[in-house]
């Protein structure tokens, strides 16, 4: 066993985590006789081989960022948030649909009011759960699990049925939006060779501080940990947990609905018919999850994964390895992040091990010598 | 079979958790038919060595001799086979199980797989009898009396062939009488032959129950001591490593103003049924009232009404002339009252939280710990800091996380918190539960200081010690109405346990005589 302290721990254990998560990707990779080390090689030059490989990279990093916020968020106050591909869904919607119905308005109008009813419409989705879980007691992971399908649904239908038939250009897609409600950029695109990278990725960092700065430094950051981490302790200290729970996940679901806000005005620039849940929502999970729910572990998390996800399309192209081992290797990776705490055992703790005991260690060590000992 | 003059005989027992020794060379040694108290503060090492006596865990160096031979006790089932028994202070039995099937439960007779429960009854029937446990074989557990559930446990070891009884804080959930009842069975138990292990820090219960006691301190065994020839100062000292004050003298109450107001309450528990069932009552600025009852008499349901975490079903509540009936809890609190909570780890600390922002949960939305919805973390530090000097919190800082103090620390973290706020009416729960001496005279000494500022102090406890030495008055709180109120001058710890049982005030005085 290795002896490590907390902080040195902390970073390990992910990390630990991702080679895991490759080594067994090899092995998948050797039994079905393609080369790993081509396939990686491969990898990584899709991701970061060219300037519009890395564009691509940042572009596919950018809604992950927005709802991994949105899960730590929620996840914070104790509420595990399913249900981010429908409030990103609903985001993606909404903002096409205003972009589509005042295409003439300035840019300065339009592309702040697009994102504002995306981010809403998302947040109003995420209050559903919220709002029962609060008042009703009901268990938010069936209820946002039900949503992400109305949600998905519901677009279909709103974008069959009920948009003016102007918006679409066919029954399975919208209009492209006007250049006034994208979030493009011709620099940005030049720089990283016409890659689809947008002003999202600004959006999605300034999210990221802004996150940082509310978690840490606010008193809404405080109430939400303290309803998180014991919400009896919460309530006695005369916070609403209540109102915690419905805020943060109005808040989560904002952050989610801005994921689909900058898939809508950023990378396909319309909406068109999903077949499924967005994957950026339960992606978002595994970011957050891989990330720690910190600031920093969710920028690298996310970047990790659209190194993945861009990467596997080159491994596809470049080793000529099927897009489905990719996938069980993204999976791995999240397979070993999830089970961290057996990672974390390899690590010998600095305390010692628990017993159930009259005496805690652990609480003794820290006492001063000499005095009583209370 | 060698005789030897001890039945059990712990020799230099060390048992070490990484680093830090639990057990540091502990002797215990235990004569045949006696009563031996295992005396010391919580986490001095007392569970520690029994655990390893009773199998759950294994010492890192040491030996352990029965009747002179040395034996191996690697699991709960070889203490089993030795005849140990430990007699939980949680018991471990299944409410909805008879007291026959609880017993008899891991080791049922059997016969062609179908249970023997007529030869069990029987069994336990005579045991029963035997020791004068008077435990009725066929009731359900959940339907008897928390005295009968704890002879029930004792009678689940003897039916297992324990000859060493191990007794872990038996006492805690206890009313005085049977308290009585249990130093009778257990003397009783030792007449037979039997020998106990007390484990306790009451020096009460020593005093009126063991033969002999072994001091632990620090995780070392500092004497064994015959209980005659000891003083309880003398025990304690030698349990603290100091002298210690048992009754904190006090002036006596200058009475102010009513500052809590109580009418006609009425709270229902959370299963909806009434809990508190009507009482009127009033404190004062500059007395300590105490509420005494045993565990379960509405108490808990009392206490979370007025304080805002529990919806008042009927009656009033009014605090400093201000009507709080069901009022939010911050409101309350900004109406100037301080509240330690029963449960101090489940309501009193967010335990993964650093001990500088538990001290900020009650004021970290004001000035100046916060402007304008940001938190000042260097104001925070700074007070807690301050909190950390004038309480004595013993913490290596500040940022440690609340669940790594010890539990007297958490309490004195509380109360730092909490009568810092220099509230007007402080209600206190349980405050010194499970606390050591040391740390139960710093918040006795705490309390009395701000009875003499003139605030108002509600107390609730199930120590009738506490109750008494405290108080200016108390009422009794019996299946959630008031069964009396008694001057602490006055009364007598009989007649108060004669109250809690549910007896009337005339009753209970005509029993006394």
């Amino acid at each position: 066993m290795l002896k490590v302290s907390q902080p040195i721990k902390k970073i390990l254990v992910p990390l630990i985590s991702i080679l895991l998560g490759f080594l067994v990707g090899a092995i998948v990779m050797l039994i079905f006789s393609y080369s790993p080390i081509q396939a990686y090689t491969s990898m990584f030059q899709g991701a970061l081989g060219s300037m519009s490989g890395i564009g691509e990279t940042l572009r596919q990093a950018t809604p992950l960022i927005f709802t991994a916020l949105g899960f730590s968020v929620a996840y914070s106050a104790g509420f595990f948030n399913i249900g981010m591909s429908g409030q990103a869904l609903a985001g993606w919607v909404a903002s096409v649909w205003v972009a589509l119905a005042y295409p003439n308005l300035p840019t300065y109008l339009l592309l702040p009011l697009a994102i504002i009813v995306g981010a809403l419409a998302g947040g109003l989705i995420g209050a559903i759960p919220g709002v029962l879980r609060a008042f009703f007691g009901t268990s938010e992971v069936i209820v946002t699990i039900m949503l992400n399908y109305v949600v998905l649904y519901t677009s279909t239908y709103l974008l069959q049925n009920v948009m003016p038939k102007s918006f679409r250009s066919s029954t399975d897609s919208t209009q492209t939006i006007s250049a006034h409600a994208s979030l493009r950029m011709g620099w940005l695109q030049n720089i990283f060779g016409g890659s689809r990278i947008n002003a999202g990725l600004f959006l999605a960092v300034i999210a990221i501080i802004i996150f940082w700065i509310m978690m840490k430094k606010t008193t809404l950051g405080f109430e939400i940990r303290s309803v998180g981490m014991n919400p009896f302790a919460s309530e006695y200290a005369g916070m609403s947990s209540k109102k915690t729970i419905i805020l943060s996940m109005v808040i989560s679901g904002v952050l989610s609905g801005l994921g689909g806000v900058v898939e809508g005005l950023g990378t396909y620039q319309n909406f068109f018919t999903q077949t499924s849940s967005l994957s950026i929502g339960f992606d978002g999970m595994s970011v957050a999850l891989l990330g720690g729910g910190s600031a920093l572990g969710i920028l690298l998390a996310s970047l990790l994964f659209s190194i993945l996800k861009i990467g596997g399309l080159g491994m596809q192209t470049g080793a000529g390895v099927p897009f489905e081992i990719v996938n069980i290797v993204i999976a791995a990776i999240i397979f070993f992040v999830a089970i961290d705490y057996v990672i974390g055992l390899l690590f010998k703790q600095k305390k010692a091990t628990g017993t159930n005991t009259g005496a805690k260690p652990e609480q003794v060590i820290h006492q001063p010598k000499g005095g009583s000992e209370i | 079979m060698t005789k030897s003059e001890y039945v059990v005989e712990m020799r230099k027992i060390t048992k070490d958790f990484g680093g830090f020794k639990a057990n540091d060379q502990v002797d215990l040694k235990v004569k045949p038919g006696e009563i031996h108290a295992l005396l010391g503060e919580n986490g001095a090492g007392k569970s520690t060595l029994m655990n390893i006596l009773s199998g759950l865990l294994e010492p890192t160096s040491g030996e352990i001799l029965l009747n002179g031979e040395p034996v191996k006790i690697d699991s709960p089932t070889a203490a089993n086979r030795l005849g140990i028994g430990m007699v939980h202070q949680h018991f471990m039995l299944v409410d909805a199980f008879t007291v026959t099937e609880n017993i008899i439960l891991g080791n049922e007779p059997s016969h062609l797989g179908v249970i023997d429960r007529k030869k069990a009854t029987k069994e336990i029937k005579e045991l029963s009898d035997k020791y004068g446990l008077a435990v009725d074989p066929n009731a359900k557990v959940r339907d008897i009396s928390v005295g009968m559930q704890q002879r029930a446990e004792i009678l689940k070891t003897l039916y297992r062939g324990a000859n060493i009884l191990i007794f872990d804080e038996p006492t805690a959930v206890l009313t005085p009488q049977e308290i009585e009842e249990l130093i009778g069975i257990m003397k009783s138990l030792v007449a037979e032959g039997k020998s106990i292990i007390l484990i306790t820090h009451k020096l009460d219960e020593i005093r009126h129950a063991a033969d002999r006691c072994t001091v632990i301190r620090r995780g070392k065994s500092i004497d064994t001591v015959e209980v005659k020839g000891t003083t309880s100062e003398e025990l304690a000292e030698m349990m603290v490593g100091h002298s210690v004050t048992f009754k904190i003298p006090k002036d006596p109450a200058k009475i102010g103003a009513p500052i809590l107001n109580v009418k006609g309450l009425k709270v229902n528990e959370s299963r909806g049924l009434p809990a508190v069932k009507g009482i009127d009552f009033t404190v004062h600025g500059g007395e300590i009232l105490g509420i005494a009852g045993i565990d379960g008499n509405g108490q808990t349901e009392l206490i979370e009404a007025l304080t805002g975490l529990r919806k008042v079903a009927a009656g009033s509540v009014v605090i400093q002339g201000k009507d709080v009936t069901n009022a939010p809890v911050r409101k309350i609190t900004e109406t100037g009252v301080a509240h330690v909570p029963e449960d101090r780890q489940k309501y009193g600390l967010v335990l993964q939280m650093s001990l500088s922002e538990n001290l900020a949960l009650q004021t970290y939305y004001q000035k100046p710990m916060s402007r304008h919805g940001i938190l000042n973390y260097h104001e925070m530090r700074k007070e807690a800091l301050r909190l950390i000097r004038e309480y004595d919190i013993r913490t290596t800082n500040e940022q440690l996380k609340a669940g790594e103090l010890s539990g007297g620390n958490q309490q004195k973290a509380i109360v730092a918190r909490e009568l810092d706020r220099n509230a007007d009416l402080i209600i206190v729960s349980q405050p010194t539960r499970g606390l050591d001496v040391g740390a139960i005279e710093y918040i006795h000494r705490q309390l009395i200081d701000q009875r003499d500022q003139g605030k108002a102090v509600l107390l609730v406890s199930f120590e009738l010690d506490e109750i008494m030495n405290l108080s200016d008055r108390i009422i009794v709180l019996h299946d959630g109405k008031i069964a009396g109120e008694v001057h602490p001058e006055t009364t007598t710890e009989q007649e108060l346990g004669l109250l809690m049982a549910g007896s009337s005030v005339q009753a209970a005085a005509q029993e006394v005589k």
